[in-house]
């Protein structure tokens, strides 16, 4: 019997053959953490260490609550350049860098590599298996712990395979088909799982679509998410990578829980409803809801192609008056790229206004949260009761085309109309 | 580890930003601050009338989403010793056992747990009695039992340092 990408990258790691649900006690090739590394460098020190188990296995970045709105994000932060200058950590993204989204920075800085083991003090580290990574999402306590003796103990996860096949509509996107699988299986569906994503629709899909899957295999349950790395993906790396690297790919024979499939051909973009992420209908059931909030952004959906999907329906149209629209690109490289192209006068010349680099409205920390009673209409990944500011408020997910749409009209609206 | 407390019951994917939201997480917080906003966005009688040494009995997926560990620790700080649930979203899992908060998978029965019930937990004979019956509880790994008997990840690792390991 053959091994799936989990168990082949885990018995890789050990040195010898593992299997699903072995534990296994690895060193990790990098530990992510973000804004949260102050509070993660206070519990690293309740550890009574004096140095770190290796300084060039961090990577922190400053994305969830910059620049700071409030005083104690301030003094978090300021925590945060202390340490790093302490303990001389290399890999510090600070707001003065090449920084942005931390799940979209490892990937540009070239971190994210094949056949990689990465874990982050996030949900969403998932994102780097898009790369052919094994990333997954760890607590504090785990990552000041990581930091110290640079060991974690790990389940060697069970393995799901998706294929994806068929040839999208116009205007429907990776998120539309990824909110689609996540309304059949479940905010569960995939609990504890490995998701190794395949199929013709994946394979012709640009890395950041491919971004769009292994980011949201956290809103099932998964452990991570795995694309095969390729052409594609060698290409994006090449001039990036900050090391060799090794690639990984399942065995033909594999052992999976489940294989399943969807065809995609005829998929209609989709929402994800208040209050979670898997209870997804597709636009028509909501056409016309007025809503008060348009985002687009974030690690799921703020790089260049979805800018790029929001601009091509915005240009030289305005959005209606009842609504606010904000665009948070991922990144500082994308914040650029998006300049250079021409789409952030597109936004706002059409109305919308376009936020720093960062994790945004998307999580409620910081700017753009909502008040009782309003409706936002959001290309990120959580949908949680009062998850961007007021709990009597409501989110929905989408994609960039669909929000854009939908901000242009004032309610939601089938992007179809604008695209076809 | 025997133990002995009252029970308050919760649904299916209570999620991490509602049983510690994203507007606190950010912000060095102690214990006593940490477990005033538990479950502030899901009810907000919680603080008020849980006490030392309650149990949380829930559905499928608890600790859906985010990966604060405020969720967890806010929680044990309130006084909640142990959750128990059809099944716990990994990374909540984690942090949960990380905290010394015992966190029981228990998919056929926990559904005959009610709210108000006295329950009590014994670990080492992995036995829990209830009004309805005694269930057994599943075998932890090695790794989890040995964090749960040091009272947490932190302690744990503290005593792997000192020991040299």
């Amino acid at each position: 019997m053959g091994k799936t990408f989990a168990e082949k990258i885990f018995s890789k790691k050990v040195g010898h053959d593992v299997s699903k649900n072995d534990i296994v006690t690895i060193i990790p090739d990098y530990v992510m953490s973000h804004d949260n590394s102050a509070a993660i460098s206070k519990i690293f020190g309740e550890l009574e260490v004096d140095k770190l188990y290796d300084p060039n296995m961090l990577i922190i970045i400053l994305d969830h609550t910059v620049p700071a709105s409030q005083v104690k994000y301030a003094v978090n932060h300021k925590i945060i350049r202390n340490f790093v200058k302490k303990y001389g950590i290399m890999h510090f993204y600070d707001l003065n860098s090449m920084g942005g989204i931390c799940h979209q920075v490892l990937p540009e800085q070239g971190y994210a590599l094949p056949g990689k083991i990465i874990v982050g003090s996030d949900s969403h580290t998932t994102t780097y298996g898009a790369f052919g990574a094994f990333s997954a999402g760890i607590g504090r306590s785990e990552a000041a712990v990581i930091w110290a003796t640079g060991k974690i103990w790990l389940k060697v996860p069970e393995s799901l395979k998706i294929i994806v096949k068929g040839k999208l509509k116009q205007g429907v996107s990776a998120k539309d088909i990824v909110l689609h699988i996540i309304g059949k299986i479940g905010a569960d569906g995939a609990l504890y799982q490995s998701v190794e994503f395949s199929g013709e629709t994946i394979e012709n899909m640009t890395i950041a679509s491919r971004m769009v899957f292994t980011n949201m295999v956290a809103e099932m349950g998964a452990k991570n998410g795995y694309i095969a790395p390729d052409e594609k993906t060698f290409e994006f790396l090449k001039g990036r990578a900050v090391s060799n690297y090794e690639v990984i790919y399942p065995d033909e024979d594999a052992e999976y829980v489940d294989v399943l499939e969807f065809n995609v051909s005829d998929l209609d973009p989709q929402i994800a409803a208040p209050h979670t992420v898997d209870n997804v209908k597709p636009i028509s059931e909501f056409e016309g809801k007025l809503f008060n909030q348009g985002l687009i952004g974030s690690c799921t959906n703020g790089r260049l192609e979805d800018l790029k999907e929001a601009a091509e329906i915005l240009k030289g149209k305005k959005i209606s008056e009842n609504v606010r629209l904000l665009v948070f690109p991922a990144s500082k490289e994308v914040y650029i790229q998006a300049l250079e192209a021409g789409y952030l006068k597109i936004f706002m010349e059409s109305g919308a206004l376009v936020l720093n680099p960062g994790c945004g409205p998307c999580l409620g920390a910081h700017e753009g949260v909502l008040a009782d009673g309003e409706v936002a209409l959001s290309t990120t990944n959580r949908n949680f009761k009062g998850r961007m500011g007021s709990p009597d408020s409501e989110i929905y997910l989408a994609s960039p085309a669909t929000v854009a749409a939908s901000a242009i009209e004032g309610k939601f609206t089938n992007v179809r109309k604008y695209v076809e | 580890m025997i133990i002995k407390g009252k029970v308050w019951k919760y649904g299916d994917d209570i999620n991490t930003d509602v049983i510690y939201p994203g507007r606190y997480t950010y912000q060095l917080l102690s214990p006593e601050e940490m477990a005033s906003h538990s479950m502030e966005d899901l009810d907000k009688e919680f603080v008020k009338k849980v006490g030392k040494g309650d149990i949380i009995a829930a559905g499928k997926n608890f600790g859906m989403g985010s990966s604060r560990e405020q969720a967890a620790k806010c929680l044990k700080y309130s006084g909640i010793t142990a959750i128990i649930a059809k099944s716990f979203s990994r990374i909540y899992f984690r942090n949960a056992i990380n905290a010394g908060l015992l966190a029981i998978t228990l998919p056929e029965h926990v559904g005959k747990i009610e709210e108000g019930d006295i329950i009590e937990i014994n670990l080492e004979e992995r036995k829990i009695k209830t009004p309805k019956g005694e269930f057994e509880i599943p075998q932890f790994p090695k790794e989890v039992i040995e964090i749960l008997n040091d009272g947490g990840l932190i302690e744990h690792t503290k005593k792997i340092i000192r020991d040299g390991g």
